[in-house]
């Protein structure tokens, strides 16, 4: 199916309230969710028979912010974070990527992380990839069974990929910049 | 994958009659057989594993926050030290994928060089995964042998870019350099074949000639590992990956074939990728094998080591099929690609087939010369993940064992 077709048959099921968006222009086209859906659309996408997307190829996240205020007029985009899923079916040979747009901050209080639904109850690998965006990307995922930092340390402060990231000046007696 | 409580009425267990108490082991960073720094906690009763959690990052390098701030040519260097050993696969997608982004075709020459290149990677990888999966066994021979064959290749692959091991030669547009016309043998070569250590010929000539050679060895690793009976005891029946497994955790190449799915991006990937081997013959190693010895289980250790030393003559024949298609394509072996080229308001992703599974490139661009997010999808960091499924109720003994055969590589996972 392609991504029309897919976003026809979502729509259908979910309503355009939670199947927010679609881009057909893109290189690979992509529809976006509304957070709160994520949960139930992805399992109708794992399990309905029209789709079988049951292969999670990759999950990841990006940060669309400007630091820099001079270029921020240049930028282009409001400032928040998309997470992406890129999914396949080995069945149906097709593909679809799913965004989630979030804000970059939960009710823009600075430090306070956003949050949504994990999806590792609906394929199992997203365990490992929910764990390296929040490591990376600083996004909650709401009943993850162990949601700790994958890559950093334990004890590592705030989430690396963050275009604001500062990077520390020291680090266990370790000097850093 | 036989249950705890299957296990506790087995009669044959003795920890079960007289028993001990849990104990948390650690093993690694250091250790040896679990192939770079990997730690893994597990909970033991004995002999008997029920948990194994793997601790990653040791190598964690910020690869993708250094690419936010790099063109994408100039991130390639950092693709070679993901996969150090496979470091063309890697120079391949990456470059792929950016191909993707600013919707470059390359020249006809530059797509067979890069198949040739491309296989030979795949030979040398494969190589180092069936060594170092000797090793683990306790089975130490065969590992000279493969890294005698992988010095050949790492000999020709010096002779057409200069580096041994982080080689940066494909890169956007096709490849630095062009194949060197004519060489002096490598010195590898020259001893296996009997032949003067001076003795000069071109490059594709010198391939030839190693593949020659390689081809009638291989025989001889089968009856060195595959067929060996205390190989077969100790892969055969182990570490079974069921099909569903297989795709819920996200697995790819040999672990996902080993499990008996038909699915290799050279055929079913992307078309920008595909099109590289139109027109080549080539068929893709899936379990279950006719000739499997009787104790092999679908999507077992042995299934899975199996699919790669097929995959090793499957790709001798897509080399044999290139060097002609090399020689008799016209035209550049490379477009150029400037360093300050402005990357379009778009993104894409793109998996290629590299030798441990479907390595992910994801590019957002944003009319910049440097990506806003520059992601690697690892295909060993998916693969890693089942250890703990496949491992608990098993003996501590068989964590080299199935670790081994989902060859891992730990810069790829830590990035």
């Amino acid at each position: 199916m392609t991504t029309t077709e897919i976003f026809d048959l979502l729509v259908s099921q979910f309503g355009s309230e939670k199947i927010v968006a679609i881009n057909t222009e893109a290189i690979d086209p992509w529809i976006e969710v509304a957070p709160a859906a994520i949960h139930e659309v992805a399992q109708f996408l794992k399990s309905d028979e029209r789709l079988i997307l049951h292969h999670l190829n990759n999950l990841t996240a990006v940060d669309y912010f400007q630091p820099d205020p001079k270029k921020a007029a240049k930028f282009g985009h409001d400032p928040h974070l998309e997470l992406v899923y890129h999914l396949s079916s080995y069945d149906l040979r097709h593909s679809l990527v799913v965004k989630v747009k979030l804000p970059r901050w939960q009710n823009d209080v600075e430090g306070d992380i956003p949050e949504i639904d994990s999806v590792a109850d609906v394929w199992a690998i997203a365990d490992w990839h929910e764990r390296e965006a929040y490591d990376l990307m600083g996004i909650k995922f709401g009943g993850h069974p162990n949601l700790r930092r994958i890559l950093c340390p334990e004890d590592w402060v705030g989430h690396p990929l963050r275009k604001d990231y500062e990077f520390p000046l020291e680090y266990h007696g370790i000097r850093g910049k | 994958m036989s249950t705890i409580e299957e296990l506790r009425e087995d009669t044959r267990i003795i920890e079960y009659d007289v028993r001990t108490d849990e104990m948390l082991v650690n093993m690694g960073p250091q250790h040896p057989s679990t192939h770079g720094v990997l730690r893994l906690l597990l909970r033991t009763d004995g002999e008997i594993i029920y948990e194994v959690t793997p601790h990653i990052g040791y190598l964690h390098r910020s690869a993708e926050k250094i690419g936010e701030n790099l063109s994408p040519a100039q991130w390639i260097p950092y693709t070679d030290r993901m996969d150090y050993l496979a470091g063309m696969n890697m120079n391949l997608g990456f470059s792929l994928a950016a191909e993707k982004l600013i919707g470059m075709e390359v020249p006809q020459k530059a797509m067979e060089l890069r198949v040739i290149i491309a296989e030979l990677g795949r030979i040398a990888s494969h190589l180092v995964g069936m060594g170092a999966y000797g090793l683990d066994l306790g089975s130490f021979s065969p590992f000279l042998y493969a890294f005698r064959e992988r010095e050949i290749i790492l000999d020709l692959f010096e002779e057409a870019c200069g580096a041994r091991l982080t080689y940066s030669y494909l890169t956007i547009g096709g490849s630095t350099h062009d194949l060197p016309n004519q060489i002096t043998i490598p010195p590898g070569l020259a001893a296996l074949t009997e032949r003067s250590p001076e003795l000069k010929l071109s490059w594709l000539e010198a391939v030839t000639m190693f593949l020659d050679w390689l081809e009638s060895r291989i025989v001889e690793y089968h009856t060195l590992l595959t067929r060996n009976s205390i190989f077969i005891k100790r892969t055969a029946g182990l570490g079974i990956l069921s099909r569903e497994m297989a795709i819920d955790f996200g697995c790819t190449g040999p672990v996902l074939r080993g499990s008996g799915i038909d699915h290799d991006l050279r055929r079913d990937g992307e078309s920008i990728y595909t099109r590289m081997y139109e027109g080549y013959e080539f068929d893709v190693p899936v379990a279950p094998f006719d000739d499997a010895p009787p104790e092999a289980v679908l999507g077992d250790n042995w299934c899975r080591f199996y699919v790669r030393m097929m995959e090793v003559v499957q790709a001798i024949r897509l080399v044999r099929q290139a060097m002609p298609r090399y020689q008799a394509a016209e035209g550049e072996y490379r477009l150029p690609f400037k360093l300050s080229t402005k990357l379009p308001k778009d993104e894409c992703y793109l998996e290629t087939e590299s030798p441990r599974g479907q390595m992910g490139f994801y590019l957002v661009g944003n009319g910049d010369a440097q990506p806003l997010r520059a992601r690697a999808k690892s295909s060993c960091f998916c693969n890693l993940a089942i250890t703990d499924p496949l491992c608990t109720g098993l003996l501590l003994g068989d964590i080299p064992a199935i670790v081994g055969s989902l060859d891992v590589v730990m810069g790829e996972i830590d990035r």
